[in-house]
């Protein structure tokens, strides 16, 4: 079959945003690894700069994959719960604060840690400790992960299962962790991955909330930026894509819902072998 | 699994009510209802009559207002909550947990009493095949079709040998011949099992077919108690006539041994009063016979021809058609002059 024109043209036109939009990418991949970034390729293709990032660098990739487990661990324990509370509650105080909870994601980073600075910044301990960078983060990552799993509580009738727990003896922690977590797996992936990689990629919040000695990795990519060599940059670039990608895969894998795959078996068959059963 | 209908346990509700929204909507008005030991009685009603609130107040799922006392045989469990009354739940939508396989989910109010393991897979393989489920014990799921989710809810239900089960309408998500089908197994059940049940529905012929008594409500209100044929031949309300089968009604007038109606008259032997009366009389208790001698005399409106019978509507009897069912072979045409009387025994009188 000939495909009409049209086809080819917007064909090409998607080809070309997309090429707009992952050019940029590759060339910043290409100059992390690039002997001399002025020379072009034909310098030659080195690890060097990769070496020298991990080598100045690496401490703030420990610290932000510290602070997205941390955080993860977190919003998991205030989430997970709060999502239950919000999806169990009908009223309307419920749904303010759902509201109220999504307020971090408008304000901006800026103001949120700017708010927190003014507010917390006294105490001087935790004003220089990574947990002030953790709260920053917190606050921000918390609706998705009430979100997240509230919409998979809201898709399945928790509350029948509930009681259908219930009614077969099932104290309240039993039902908890025997009947709802595992029924929100799904969500709670989702929400955990959405999680750790708004973390690890924070700029604006914890830009403000950081203090020399607690840098992660895109303030320290930031820093990069302004005081080296392009290429270190563009190395520091490259491994924080090689972080992030296996998050954003895992995402797109788990924070779609799946189809269900198996037909449910017809009620004939089954319904008959019984009634003969019953007539013998 | 043994036991006969004397062993069960009594269930007592002693003025139950319960009221919704801080005070503002009535479910359920002040109910006293027994249950014997081994029972098995139907709630029935329309949506909103309050027979799902009475079930879940039985089950511990609301409270009654302050006032009302739930006993199960002589113990006071109002203020026990459900998962401490040891009884077994069916509900509407199953309710059974998608993260578990069958036998996971029937081996669950087992495994939550901290049973030791081997004594579970002796009961849970024991109920896999009273209910034939052998092939579908390591189902998921949404691998199952309705029929079969409602016969594991049924497993899940009775495997930890409850005190009393109790059914929300367990059968109103499958279809017809569905229902029926399971609606015999569910009766077999109860009767083998001699627990003391609850069952709610809105449809009567389950109530029927599966209740040693019923209970028909309406408003929050009961309307009336009693077995299945008490409801049927005795209705005391419009309300009861109405909902359970059809019924005709006429409004006439008492004098003597009969009362006059608009087509002419009905015998009403038992007669003690006079003045204006309602009378009700059900399709299947009308005699057809010739115009000329007839004691009530209408017009053809339609006939539905059914096979094993035929469904007559007929009009000239007042401002409402009345239906009549006869299994006489004979063709009714629209229109035609029709004569009938009405089997005196069967008659239900209501006085205004």
């Amino acid at each position: 079959m000939r495909r009409p024109w049209l086809f080819y043209s917007q064909l090409a036109f998607t080809l070309c945003v997309c090429a707009f939009l992952i050019v940029p990418v590759i060339m910043s991949m290409m100059a992390g690894v690039t002997e001399n970034y002025f020379y072009g390729i034909k310098s030659g293709i080195t690890l060097r700069w990769i070496y020298e990032v991990l080598d100045i660098y690496l401490d703030t990739i420990y610290l932000s994959l510290m602070i997205a487990v941390a955080c993860l661990a977190v919003t998991l324990i205030l989430g997970v719960p709060t999502a239950y509370v919000l999806a169990k509650k009908s009223g309307r105080l419920a749904r303010m604060f759902e509201e109220f909870l999504v307020l971090p994601v408008a304000i901006p980073g800026l103001a949120i840690a700017l708010a927190l600075i003014i507010t917390y910044g006294g105490f001087r301990d935790f004003r220089s400790s990574w947990g002030f960078i953790l709260v920053g983060h917190v606050l921000y990552t918390l609706p998705f992960m009430v979100r997240s799993v509230l919409a998979v509580l809201s898709s399945i009738d928790f509350k029948t299962l509930e009681e259908g727990a219930a009614s077969l003896g099932a104290s309240f922690w039993q039902r908890f962790f025997g009947v709802i977590l595992p029924n929100c797996r799904s969500g709670i992936l989702a929400g955990s991955l959405m999680v750790v990689t708004l973390s690890v990629g924070e700029f604006n919040l914890t830009w403000m909330l950081h203090t020399p000695l607690t840098k992660t990795l895109p303030v320290g990519l930031a820093d990069s930026y302004a005081s080296m060599r392009l290429e270190v940059g563009s190395a520091y670039t490259l491994v924080f894509l090689i972080m992030i990608m296996p998050l954003l895969a895992g995402l797109q894998m788990f924070g779609t819902p799946k189809d269900r795959k198996p037909e449910a078996q017809s009620d004939d068959m089954t319904g008959k072998t019984s009634l003969k059963e019953k007539n013998l | 699994m043994s036991g006969s209908r004397d062993h069960g346990t009594a269930i007592k509700l002693l003025s139950c009510a319960k009221t919704f929204g801080g005070g503002t909507v009535r479910a359920l008005e002040s109910l006293d209802l027994e249950i014997t030991g081994g029972e098995t009685v139907v709630l029935l009603g329309p949506s909103g009559c309050g027979k799902t609130t009475t079930l879940r107040i039985v089950a511990g799922l609301e409270e009654p207002d302050p006032g009302g006392r739930v006993f199960f045989g002589d113990d006071d469990v109002t203020r026990l909550p459900i998962e401490k009354r040891n009884i077994g739940m069916v509900f509407q939508s199953y309710a059974l947990f998608p993260n578990m396989n069958v036998r996971e989910n029937i081996a669950y109010g087992l495994k939550v009493r901290k049973m030791p393991k081997v004594e579970i897979d002796r009961r849970v393989g024991e109920m896999v095949e009273m209910m034939h489920m052998g092939e579908l014990e390591f189902r998921r799921i949404d691998q199952l079709s309705g029929g079969q989710r409602q016969r594991v809810a049924l497993a899940r239900a009775i495997v930890v040998r409850p005190r009393v089960l109790l059914l929300d309408e367990p059968l109103t998500a499958l279809d017809a011949i569905l229902r029926t089908r399971l609606r015999v197994e569910i009766d077999e059940l109860l009767r083998r099992l001699g627990i003391t049940a609850v069952y709610v529905t809105h449809d009567q012929g389950e109530a029927m077919s599966l209740g040693d008594r019923i209970v028909v409500m309406s408003n929050g209100k009961v309307e009336q108690i009693g077995t299945p044929r008490d409801i049927y031949y005795k209705p005391n309300s419009e309300f009861v006539a109405e909902f359970i089968g059809s019924i005709n009604r006429l409004h006439g007038i008492a004098c003597g041994d009969h009362v006059e109606v608009a087509g002419g008259t009905v015998p009403w032997l038992l007669n003690q009063s006079s003045g204006k009366v309602e009378i009700l009389f059900r399709p299947e208790n009308v005699g057809i016979c010739d115009v000329s001698v007839a004691q009530l005399k209408g017009k053809v409106v339609t006939s539905f021809f059914q096979g094993d019978r035929t469904r007559l509507i007929v009009g000239g009897l007042g401002e409402r058609d009345i239906v009549i069912e006869t299994t006489d072979r004979t063709e009714y045409i629209s229109g035609q002059d029709i004569g009938f009387q009405v089997d005196p025994d069967s008659i239900i009188v209501l006085e205004k």
